[in-house]
């Protein structure tokens, strides 16, 4: 009986395309495999605990020998969307795009319009960080009261995924233990930003999300 | 009269040539960095997995591309089929998450993806306290949804599909920015 449920249980997985993967890697047929997919996003209060930390990942998977030459597209920028007021509708955004060897940050601002999407507004807060390249030690710029950083780094996500798929094909009936990271050993391309919170709102929830946008 | 005139164009020319000269070699040559045009969106995401677990397959770049004031009233109802097909823990109406919620609190939720995060102390996907108060990079997300979906109302049904048993990254992060660990 409860092996008839798991069974059921799992193949109604297969069925939904669980197996696609993971965070949010690959997540989609209209991103994946491009430089506009994101693989992950978090955001956490810094060291500085007067300040939260955002983080965007895209292009998840890279072996290391695909890292040295991994770059950002200057035709996909990554905005971090801040929603103040608990409408699901951003207030603020953090716009981020890669130009010659550099990300460019504008924001915190309000944006003209909200929604899918946008334009930069050169007159906002604008800052920039030298891209790390693989091999180097970390590039952090400190301006304008945030950090910045911009760069191949392991990817943070961990989960037995390749376990997920023998369980969704039907070959196993749970997760072993220990379980095995199908994401060690590989990069992804960051970027990181920290705020002061003073800059995003005082106290309470915000809510957040990233977008990749693409060049029309 | 028409020697005047030549003299008046040849004056006029001069002048020009005077102006464009002295324009040329007071302008220092400054390429401005291009950040003008439109971007239009491609994906998105709030919380960990959720387009990936809860939308079907023909949604996915839909829900990449609706906003996220919309997504409960196009996707909450989707969401909410997903997840009790998939899971045993709710195959009763009346079965509920350790938060709780039944399949309708819960895709209720999850439908409008956006991370919440607390400007007040901590904040994890879920540490045994706090709930959904951010996303720390060492919280074991994917285990916490796996709980919360397969996991029912005490966290003990379905042991085997509620924890990967992958707890931590395979690098260990750093406590100062930028916090990610450096590549392989």
């Amino acid at each position: 009986m409860k092996k008839t449920k798991i069974l059921t249980a799992t193949l109604l997985v297969a069925i939904i395309g669980l197996i696609t993967v993971a965070a949010d890697h690959i997540d989609a047929p209209a991103v994946s495999g491009t430089k506009a997919d994101i693989t992950d996003f978090y955001a956490f209060q810094g060291e500085d605990t007067n300040n939260i930390a955002f983080v965007a990942n895209v292009q998840g998977l890279l072996a290391p020998s695909a890292t040295s030459t991994a770059s950002f597209d200057e035709n996909v920028m990554v905005e971090f969307n801040i929603d103040t007021n608990n409408d699901n509708v951003e207030d603020l955004v953090i716009q981020a795009i890669s130009r010659d060897g550099k990300m460019y940050f504008f924001g915190p601002y309000a944006p003209s319009s909200t929604g899918l999407n946008s334009t930069i507004n050169k007159n906002a807060i604008k800052s920039e960080v030298s891209i790390t390249p693989y091999g180097s030690s970390a590039i952090v710029a400190n301006q304008n009261g945030m950090k910045f950083f911009a760069g191949p780094r392991d990817d943070p996500f961990f989960m037995d995924f390749a376990q997920y798929g023998e369980i969704i094909g039907g070959n196993a009936s749970g997760f072993n233990n220990p379980g095995s990271d199908t994401f060690a050993g590989s990069n992804v391309m960051s970027i990181v930003v920290e705020v002061p919170k003073s800059q995003i709102g005082t106290s309470g929830t915000i809510n957040t999300w990233v977008e990749a946008k693409t060049k029309q | 009269m028409k020697f005047n005139k030549i003299k008046y164009i040849a004056f006029l020319t001069l002048s020009l040539l005077i102006i464009s000269c002295s324009d040329d070699s007071d302008t220092t040559i400054q390429i401005e960095t291009d950040f003008s045009g439109t971007f239009v969106q491609k994906d998105q995401m709030g919380r960990p997995a959720v387009n990936t677990v809860f939308v079907s397959s023909s949604s996915k770049d839909e829900f990449n591309t609706t906003i996220p004031s919309q997504q409960s009233a196009m996707f909450q109802s989707m969401f909410q089929t997903n997840l009790t097909a998939l899971s045993p823990a709710f195959a009763n109406s009346e079965d509920k998450n350790a938060l709780g919620q039944d399949a309708a609190a819960f895709t209720g939720l999850l439908a409008t993806d956006v991370l919440n995060v607390s400007l007040d102390g901590t904040t994890t996907f879920f540490d045994g306290t706090n709930v959904l108060t951010g996303r720390a990079l060492a919280d074991d997300v994917i285990t916490v949804e796996l709980l919360l979906i397969f996991g029912g109302e005490d966290f003990t049904e379905n042991p085997s599909l509620s924890d990967d048993n992958v707890s931590a990254n395979d690098k260990p992060f750093l406590t100062s920015f930028p916090y990610l660990a450096s590549p392989w």
